[in-house]
């Protein structure tokens, strides 16, 4: 936290005036939560990396380890101790949770990415169409918006699933962007009407700029913290689908990411069994993903809008 | 207060009613969409298990002449619509005499209990700690200790039910690890069964509230923010208005209207959380039924259990956007 307050304190130091001078320290991209949720990712990124390099992720596989060994240190229902081979402990199935951790965090985290991207590029196309073009477009892409919005995607998600079977998690994210373009969609229009009327693009537009090149070289630019902050929240939003239809049970089971890990959890009781290791070290990861996509996005809110960094 | 203006009623409805028809056709198309025949499929798996199913042709035109499966494509889908405009989901495959209505009729009040109950509890909660966290007179402590409680914020109701069970109903056993009420108890208005209920439904609740309230703090912080500023504020101070009456009718009457906004957008989302809370803790509400539905590959079920959630959050929604000109005076929208 005191960092934090060197960081808020800057610009009051040079005035309270909302229009003073910004100082060198005044960086909006410098405040604590933007950089300490990139910093979590990045670490855990290079956890990863030095995992794969590190470690046999073999053992993620079936019948690898031997069974239901505690992480070191500690004992299991049978009285068994953790032993060093696998020091994150193993599971009913003789996955090492280790390997397991490796392979399933980026693979957990690749169809966030996918799907956010996905929804992304379609809600800027749509919003910044329905936005800048206006009339009976913009008419259609809102009440589409207004639909899809409030929609629960994961039951239509569970239907699609059910009648597709388990998916590879390629074909899973791009499901889960069919449901992810609604709220990046309205948000880019709303941040566009209000730009559409603004000096500058008003001046674009006499001096003839075509209307691509003002959308996308004019507006654009300015809206990249926002598109930011939208990105991270619809990253979020897959990963929390994802997570959910692999606890389902619809997740690719050979090669498992945490969802499907937890949901192998659930299915053998580790609940019950006081196999905490087994479901907790997938959620405590994903969880901390979760947290640190949290932070950049307030963080990046902060960059967008100046009068949040006043409220701290 | 004024009432709605038509336009407003219009466009509302309009939007409920295409909800529920989008809902409804993508159902129908969906598995009709996949490879394969469903009902080819379910004999394979019935002789799956049998090892030997005696004329299984036979049975598949059976089932497709019962299901109606040889008219054509828009026959079905009439019937269909017609069939969920007399709230006939069809029957369950898997607990053949059971209807789908029975089943989801059985469901439905305890997830509607809980998700309502807990929608309270963290819109309430939430934009209090968020208009304290604005608010200029706030003590430094509670200022303080907000923050520290949101730490939870942005984890999935899933994960926090995970750990919310292993804690309190595992390790500690404060509260039931499953179900909705004790076994052997019959749902009755005695206050010992509600107490039950109460009992059990606290943990699902709480992987609600606890992930969910951060985020209206948040919101409502930036909205408290940015009213501060204004200069009916500086009106009411020199009034010298009581603080308290300051932060409730100038401040947080103003800054609740578009956290109502958000609330409707965020009811797909929060059912989403609901149903694999549910699973967590087999609560016997719809995100159970509609597990259970699965594992039995009883696609019926699952369409109709479907179909009904994203019903009820629609009607949600409508409720949600009905209600907030009748919150906010200055919208008596009457003749616009």
């Amino acid at each position: 936290m005191a960092e934090d307050s060197k960081v808020k304190d800057a610009p009051v130091a040079g005035g309270t005036k909302e229009a003073g001078f910004l100082n060198r320290f005044d960086n909006p991209w410098l405040n604590w939560k933007f950089l300490s949720g990139t910093g979590i990712l990045g670490f855990m990124f290079l956890l990863i990396f030095l995992g794969y390099q590190l470690w046999d992720t073999d053992l993620a596989l079936s019948a690898r380890a031997p069974l239901n060994l505690p992480p070191v240190g500690f004992e299991n229902w049978r009285g068994q101790e953790g032993i060093p081979e696998h020091p994150l402990g193993t599971e009913n199935s003789g996955r090492d949770m280790l390997a397991l951790w490796i392979v399933g965090t980026p693979r957990t985290i690749f169809v966030g990415v996918v799907a956010a991207t996905v929804g992304m590029v379609v809600g800027i196309v749509l919003g910044f169409m329905a936005g800048f073009l206006g009339g009976t477009f913009d008419d259609v892409i809102r009440l589409a918006v207004d639909i899809a919005i409030t929609q629960p995607s994961l039951l239509y998600l569970i239907v699609i699933q059910a009648v597709l079977g388990t998916v590879d998690l390629l074909t899973m994210a791009l499901l889960i962007s069919l449901f992810s373009w609604a709220t990046p969609t309205r948000y880019i229009r709303a941040q566009v009407l209000s730009m559409r009327e603004s000096g500058y693009v008003q001046m674009a537009r006499l001096s003839g700029v075509p209307v691509r090149d003002i959308m996308f070289k004019e507006i654009m630019p300015n809206l990249l913290p926002y598109l930011g902050a939208s990105y991270i929240g619809n990253m979020q939003g897959a990963i929390i689908s994802a997570v959910g239809l692999e606890v389902l049970g619809f997740g690719p089971q050979r090669i498992p990411s945490l969802g499907v890990a937890i949901f192998f959890a659930i299915e053998a009781g580790a609940l019950f069994r006081d196999m905490w290791w087994w479901w907790g070290i997938p959620t405590v990861t994903l969880s901390i993903v979760f947290t640190a996509l949290l932070l950049i996005n307030l963080g990046l809110d902060e960059v967008a809008n100046p009068r949040l960094r006043k409220a701290n | 207060m004024g009432g709605i203006s038509l336009n407003y009623l219009v466009r509302r409805l309009l939007v409920f009613f295409l909800t529920l028809w989008v809902a409804a056709t993508l159902i129908f198309i969906i598995p009709r969409l996949a490879p394969g025949d469903p009902i080819a499929a379910m004999v394979a798996r019935l002789s799956y298990q049998a090892g030997f199913v005696e004329d299984s042709n036979a049975i598949i035109e059976g089932w497709k002449e019962r299901f109606g499966l040889n008219d054509p494509v828009y026959v079905q889908y009439v019937r269909f619509l017609g069939g969920l405009l007399q709230g006939d989901l069809g029957y369950s495959m898997a607990r053949f005499p059971a209807t789908v209505t029975e089943l989801v009729g059985r469901a439905l009040p305890w997830t509607i209990g809980l998700v309502g109950v807990a929608t309270v509890i963290f819109f309430v909660v939430g934009n209090l700690c968020g208009a304290l966290l604005a608010w200029n007179r706030t003590p430094r402590l509670v200022k303080v200790m907000i923050p520290m409680s949101m730490i939870f914020t942005s984890i999935p109701p899933l994960l926090a039910g995970l750990l919310l069970s292993y804690t309190f109903a595992f390790l500690l056993g404060w509260f039931p690890q499953t179900y909705s009420y004790g076994f052997g108890m019959t749902p009755a208005l005695t206050l010992e069964f509600v107490l039950n209920v109460i009992h059990h439904g606290t943990l699902p609740a709480m992987a609600i509230v606890l992930v969910t309230f951060g985020y209206w703090a948040l919101g409502m912080r930036g909205m408290m923010v940015t009213i501060e500023g204004e200069d009916y504020m500086i009106l009411a101070q020199a009034k010298g208005l009581k603080p308290f009456y300051v932060l409730y009718r100038y401040m947080i009457r103003n800054a609740i209207l578009p956290q109502m906004t958000a609330l409707a957008v965020s009811i797909g989302t929060l059912v989403n959380g609901v149903v694999l809370v549910e699973v967590i803790f087999n609560y016997n509400g719809m995100g159970t039924l509609i597990v259970t539905a699965l594992r039995e590959q009883d696609f019926g079920l699952i369409q109709g259990t479907a179909f009904i959630l994203i019903t009820t959050s629609a009607l949600a929604v409508l409720i949600i956007d009905l209600s907030y000109p009748l919150i906010d005076p200055r919208i008596s929208l009457e003749g616009r």
